[in-house]
């Protein structure tokens, strides 16, 4: 019983690691483009991608079967155009993981980049320094200790994540039985040790990644 | 150097507009635009680097095109060769006094390193008494300090002329009398081409061999800076 918490423990980083990576790709795109251009519809579709934050986490992952289910559209086309299906899979749990955590990381990366001062932006142009160098030169050493703020919540999150990832990937121990998920149906089945055992893994691993946060201090990226 | 600046621009803002309208030709080595603020001389500046694109006209320095707007043709600021020392000098504040003047030396994706070492780079620091304060960061430097590594970081790149927008505005009283003779001595000396903008025209009549005046987007008829330093 003991090798299952250690197995949903693993798989939960898993899960949470890789949604918080895409999050981090995707959240840093998005907010740097709801934060710099101007365009019809911007604040819509920030509050779209917000929308997670805010509705049950069952809502959202009925949503995401009627999306990426074998009848969804697009899990549809997956299925027939190259034999994917993602529900009851770790990759399921990882989008429904990532949809879930997505506000937490982009809108403290738009705000960051909200921040810098675009004035700092505009000297390194004249400068002659082209438009993506600036971005990796300027304007994300600068931004990054939001970003970074908004990536460790969002890892934290994702690692808690229940409602959607139940709904998306189900809970099949060992293959998408996430440390979260485990704790609950220990509980269920009367089985205490293991959801003891689970509890103060799920609390250890939260206040390390609390730790870790604080010694990624920004200042010390940032070379002050 | 030869500015040849036609422009004009719209500005809106809620029910407010205003009209940019400036003409100008020059021969000039040091060109000043004196006016009160709101008067539309950041927004010529801005136009000359490329940070502000005007409705219509053409802004042409020693024979380059920057701007013609008949042509469709607008030089992207990287594109200009220009240096622009801004107001508050907009010095990065994430790199050290070393970094900010190598800054423009390279123009990947990367940042020059804290160590690295560069001949011109030296040389600034050497030229502008910042070799002490080489390592550190802009939030660490006196105003002057921070002028200097300013103006280091525009001239490092051999620029064709050298913007700058108020660039005594941000200092004490005290130190820009100083860093007035400072600037005028280095102009001298590098014979580089500078548009200067200012309200103040004590700084028209030290640099100025040309002053217009801007008031309410128009150039006033031109004061004679030859009288102005008579007087």
């Amino acid at each position: 019983m003991n090798m299952d918490a250690w197995t949903a423990l693993a798989l939960s980083l898993k899960v949470a690691g890789c949604a918080t990576l895409i999050d981090l790709v995707l959240g840093v795109a998005v907010g740097f483009l709801l934060a710099r251009k101007r365009f019809p519809g911007r604040e819509l579709l920030d509050t779209l991608l917000t929308l997670p934050m805010v509705m049950p986490p069952t809502v959202l992952g009925y949503y995401l079967l009627v999306l990426i289910g074998r009848h969804g559209w697009l899990g549809a086309w997956l299925q027939n155009s190259f034999g994917i299906n993602l529900i009851f899979t770790w990759q399921g749990a990882v989008i429904a993981a990532a949809v879930v955590v997505f506000p937490l990381v982009f809108k403290p990366a738009r705000a960051a980049f909200e921040a810098v001062d675009g004035q700092l932006e505009q000297a390194a142009r004249v400068l002659g320094v082209s438009e993506a160098a600036l971005f990796f030169r300027v304007t994300l050493p600068l931004a990054w200790r939001g970003i970074l703020a908004g990536v460790l919540l969002g890892f934290a999150r994702a690692l808690g994540e229940f409602g959607a990832t139940l709904m998306v990937a189900g809970s099949i121990p060992g293959r998408t039985q996430t440390l979260s998920i485990a704790v609950y149906e220990a509980v269920q089945a009367g089985q205490d040790d293991t959801a003891n055992l689970m509890v103060l893994l799920t609390s250890f691993v939260c206040v390390a990644v609390l730790l870790t946060a604080g010694r990624l201090a920004p200042g010390r990226l940032l070379g002050r | 150097m030869l500015l040849d600046l036609d422009i004009r621009k719209l500005m809106r803002a809620g029910k407010q507009s205003f009209q940019l309208d400036v003409r100008l030709k020059t021969d000039s080595q040091r060109i000043v635009i004196l006016g009160p603020s709101g008067s539309g001389k950041s927004l010529t500046l801005k136009a000359v680097a490329g940070l502000l694109r005007p409705d219509a006209g053409h802004i042409r320095l020693d024979g380059h095109v920057l701007f013609d707007a008949a042509r469709g043709i607008d030089l992207a600021p990287q594109k200009r060769e220009l240096a622009y020392v801004f107001q508050d000098y907009a010095l990065f504040p994430h790199l050290t006094v070393r970094q900010n003047i190598a800054f423009p030396l390279l123009k990947g994706w990367l940042n020059p390193r804290r160590q690295q070492r560069h001949e011109q780079v030296d040389y600034w620091c050497e030229a502008f008494q910042l070799g002490q304060v080489a390592d550190q960061y802009p939030h660490e430097l006196s105003g002057g300090q921070k002028q200097r590594t300013a103006l280091a970081r525009a001239l490092v790149t051999h620029p064709r002329a050298l913007l700058l927008d108020e660039p005594f505005a941000a200092l004490d009283q005290g130190l820009r009398a100083l860093m007035r003779n400072e600037l005028k001595e280095l102009q001298h000396r590098l014979q580089v081409p500078m548009v200067l903008i200012t309200h103040d025209p004590e700084d028209a009549a030290v640099f100025g061999d040309h002053v217009v005046d801007l008031r309410e987007g128009r150039i006033a008829p031109a004061a004679d800076v030859e009288q102005m330093n008579r007087a």
